[in-house]
């Protein structure tokens, strides 16, 4: 069991998502950077599709009622391990145990601090978070309400039997989060509703990352693009990392909770959102094409 | 119909009405359960079928490319789903006023439209339901409801939908059911998916 001492601004549990209802208006929804929780995942020897906690910027306090073996992945963050009162070992800070498997005694205490760098970090737990899956997956899917709710302070989750022993790792490499971010963009499926300079524009100018993002979409603050065609578009399938563009002219980025369809233009398609998950309001990001 | 490249991953198939939306839809969806089309999604909307999460996305254009989807089943053999209406929305004297007819007629005209499922979208089991002459397509409303309970049977547009959860939204409010539309238990978790036949039968 983990006890949830404090759940900050937004903590969620996340998976690999619930793909392949599109069809009936689910979202995919599932943690906004897949490939750090299965590697937090890997590192505690759990399968890559186990469900663990995104925390968001401002970290979070837990406590394990029994022993476990944990791994923290994403945006660059203080790890203080409190052990549980009566024991010899006073509280430690860990800070170089990032991205590796820490095996914490029953009844230790687990502070996440908040992000120096980056927005998010994934949270692995060996057995994994055992809340009950909702369509073959126990994701928070914050467009849809379907999953659990996000943690609130209190909570208690459920830890499920560890199935493989953690990782024998002394090092994983973290990317860094980058000042700016540079994304490859497809243009299409609807480039053809914009003037030829709305993509000069895209590809030529810098946007902001605005404080109105959320794990929906990335919302962008810069050069309006200009549309071509006047009117609406009939509602369309959307994909994970669809550009589209409102009346007001500001690109949105879709991420991992977006809609199944939606009805304003999408201008292009990023094909690697990922680094969003760590940009804060304000990174700038440019747009250059698929093949560099 | 136009097939076009969506990033690295996705095509959407663009159609030349819901007709034939519904014919690709089922066509791809047959293949894919035949095994000659691999896709995570295929996700039918208004006048497009989105094919996600496929491997190679110019092979999977060419062989799209080279299927016709004359030879699919149709579902008009397929039962279909009865909805219990209690007609007292809202905003009956809207349409009615819209379509140029009094409140009864609405109901009368509701009652007898045999609906069929488009698409999904919007929230997890929500279908958008055609079956409505395009002359009788009404507005949103200009500041939608900040919540419209679940079951309530609405227009917009064209469609007709029922909201399966309580949520915001704009569309007119003609009436509301009582009938469970979105069951994660269930399988297929949505009542209504996409291809149903559906009547909004008097309660």
């Amino acid at each position: 069991m983990i006890e949830v001492l404090r759940a900050s601004a937004l903590t969620t549990v996340q998976d690999q998502g619930r793909p392949g209802w599109a069809h009936l208006g689910v979202p995919r929804s599932g943690a906004l950077d897949p490939a750090a929780l299965r590697l937090a995942n890997r590192l505690v020897g759990n399968p890559e599709h186990a469900a663990g906690l995104e925390i968001t910027l401002t970290g979070a306090e837990l406590r394990f009622t029994r022993a476990v073996t944990v791994a923290l992945t994403g945006a660059e963050v203080d790890l203080l391990v409190e052990h549980p009162p009566g024991g010899a070992r006073p509280a430690e800070r860990r800070p170089g145990d990032l991205g590796r498997p820490l095996s914490l005694p029953a009844g230790a205490t687990l502070r996440v601090g908040p992000a120096r760098a980056g927005v998010r970090s994934w949270l692995a737990v060996s057995g994994g978070i055992a809340v009950e899956p909702v369509l073959g997956s126990r994701a928070t899917d914050t467009l849809s309400g379907l999953g659990p709710p996000p943690l609130r302070d209190g909570d208690r989750l459920p830890v499920g039997t560890p199935t493989g022993p953690p990782a024998p790792v002394d090092l994983t490499v973290a990317p860094g989060v980058p000042a700016e971010l540079r994304l490859a963009l497809h243009p299409g499926p609807r480039q053809d509703w914009f003037t030829p300079a709305a993509l000069d524009l895209l590809f030529g100018t810098a946007y902001a990352i605005s404080p109105a993002s959320n794990r929906v979409g990335a919302r962008l603050v810069g050069a309006a693009l200009p549309r071509a065609v006047a009117g609406e578009l009939p509602s369309e399938g959307l994909v994970l990392g669809a550009v589209q563009v409102p009346p007001d002219g500001q690109p949105l980025i879709f991420l991992a909770d977006h809609p199944t369809t939606g009805g304003y233009p999408v201008i292009g398609v990023v094909e690697d959102v990922t680094p969003l998950a760590q940009a804060r309001p304000g990174t700038t990001v440019t747009f250059h094409g698929p093949q560099r | 119909m136009r097939i076009r490249p969506v990033g690295a991953y996705a095509l959407l198939i663009d159609c030349d009405g819901p007709e034939q939306v519904e014919a690709w839809r089922a066509e791809l969806w047959r293949r894919r359960a035949a095994g000659e089309l691999s896709a995570v999604e295929i996700v039918p909307a208004a006048a497009t079928v989105l094919v996600d999460g496929v491997p190679d996305r110019a092979a999977a254009a060419a062989r799209i490319a080279g299927w016709s989807p004359e030879h699919v089943e149709t579902t008009a053999g397929t039962a279909e789903v009865r909805v219990p209406t209690v007609y007292d929305g809202a905003d009956l004297p809207t349409v009615a006023e819209h379509w140029g007819v009094d409140v009864p007629a609405v109901v009368e005209r509701l009652r007898r439209t045999e609906f069929r499922v488009a698409f999904c979208g919007f929230a997890p089991g929500f279908a958008y339901l055609t079956g409505l002459p395009a002359g009788l397509a009404v507005p949103r409303l200009a500041a939608p409801r900040t919540r419209v309970p679940a079951g309530s049977v609405a227009l917009a547009g064209p469609y007709a939908g029922i909201y399966p959860t309580a949520s915001p939204g704009g569309w007119l409010l003609v009436g509301r059911t009582d009938l469970d539309l979105f069951d994660v238990r269930a399988d297929p978790p949505a009542r209504l998916t996409p291809g149903t036949r559906v009547r909004l039968v008097a309660a």
